[in-house]
């Protein structure tokens, strides 16, 4: 058997890989796109919701708000880590985001109008999220495993609190209830959009699968959450704007439309609403905290030196 | 130009609780180890998980090699009266 068979072996008997393990390029390749991009998407995923936290309706609503901000940032970083096992470093990760060559979760490229939309990310992009990492936590690659079952531990208050959000503007006034409904409007499709292409579509999947990197097909896992999803809606009384929305009995799942792949396309390939602003903010924020990281990296060097001199005159 | 790049990676460990010990949680890039215990806490510890942290440089952890699994660990298997269960006595004896 040669390195590649024994190593199909392995992971064909369910066992993880660590990071001095030895690994094909191509498995190599493929998790450091997949995590970094999995980063990345933390990372921009602040963004839509930062620009609510001083706009948030009660100091409740801004604690919760700055809490959830600041856990996606923990994310972004216990990923980046788990992608600097395999070689390579944070610099360059972060060089590849701020340049567009990197890609992150298409979704964060649409902008979050109103305060139901805090809600509704919440809810459906967290939701979704939630629905694509569980699995995750059973992923090939010990060290994303491992970051993954922290992720998933801190992801389920955020879907909780935006569901809670839409419940108290769907029991308020004419008006709230209206918000509310606009926003899921506005949100429910790029939201199935965020498991990607149809299975026949996605270039990664089987690969993926094979790998156990990927534990279900992106169309199962859609599918998953439109059947989780539907119900919580009702009990929202709130509409899905999918007139082609169904329960199948035969199938035992709900049918739904058919997305429009063409924005799809659009927003991944740069065009979406926000992707040059989210872009621009993360630069914006990177270069104008490089003194605080100068500082920093002064300060250790100034210390390391003293503490160098003195142990001398010892 | 920032010397980011520069910072050394620092193993971080966290006791969740006094009685037990130092658990390996993860790992982040800081200047210093008072800023990697200062961000350790930020990042690992914010629904109080710990109530102590350990940070040491990635650097200073001397690994065994996965090359050297079987000569390591193998010879262990081999000797299963180590474990308690390898000993089958009458079950009149009680508290063993």
């Amino acid at each position: 058997m040669n390195m590649n068979e024994r190593f199909e072996a392995y992971i064909a008997s369910d066992a993880k890989i660590e990071p001095k393990d030895w690994m094909p390029d191509a498995y190599r390749k493929t998790l450091i796109r997949q995590i970094s991009q999995h980063a990345h998407s933390e990372v921009v995923g602040m963004l839509p919701e930062g620009n609510w936290v001083t706009r948030a309706p009660s100091l409740l609503r801004k604690s919760i708000l700055l809490a959830k901000v600041q856990d996606e940032a923990g994310h972004g970083l216990y990923l980046y880590s788990a992608c600097e096992t395999l070689g390579v470093s944070r610099d360059d990760l972060i060089a590849d985001l701020h340049s567009g060559k990197a890609k992150y979760s298409s979704i964060f490229n649409y902008p979050a109008t109103s305060w139901a939309d805090m809600g509704t990310v919440g809810w459906l992009v967290d939701g979704a999220a939630i629905m694509n990492q569980v699995p995750l936590c059973k992923t090939s690659y010990g060290p994303y495993a491992r970051a993954m079952v922290r992720v998933c531990k801190e992801e389920s208050f955020h879907q909780r609190q935006g569901f809670q959000i839409l419940l108290a503007l769907c029991n308020g006034t004419e008006a709230q209830k209206a918000m509310a409904q606009e926003s899921l409007n506005r949100w429910w499709w790029p939201a199935l959009m965020m498991f990607g292409p149809r299975d026949e579509d996605s270039q990664h999947t089987e690969e993926s699968m094979r790998w156990r990197i990927k534990r279900f097909t992106n169309d199962e896992l859609r599918q998953k959450f439109v059947d989780m999803t539907v119900p919580q809606a009702e009990l929202l009384g709130l509409t899905i704007p999918d007139p082609d929305l169904k329960w199948n009995e035969e199938r035992g799942h709900y049918d739904f439309g058919e997305i429009d792949w063409n924005e799809f396309h659009h927003v991944i390939r740069g065009n979406g609403p926000c992707n040059r602003e989210r872009l621009e903010a993360r630069r914006k924020a990177h270069e104008e905290g490089a003194w605080v990281r100068d500082a920093a990296s002064a300060y250790a060097k100034k210390h390391a030196r003293t503490d160098a001199s003195s142990t001398h005159a010892a | 130009m920032s010397e980011r790049s520069t910072w050394p990676l620092w193993e971080v460990f966290v006791r969740s609780r006094q009685g037990l010990s130092h658990r390996h949680v993860g790992s982040l890039h800081a200047p210093d180890a008072e800023m990697a215990i200062q961000n350790a806490r930020d990042v690992y510890t914010r629904r109080q998980e710990g109530v102590s942290i350990w940070v040491l440089p990635a650097s200073s952890i001397t690994a065994s090699s996965p090359a050297d699994k079987d000569c390591l660990f193998e010879p262990a298997n081999d000797k299963v009266y180590r474990h308690p269960t390898f000993y089958d006595l009458p079950d009149e004896v009680k508290n063993m």
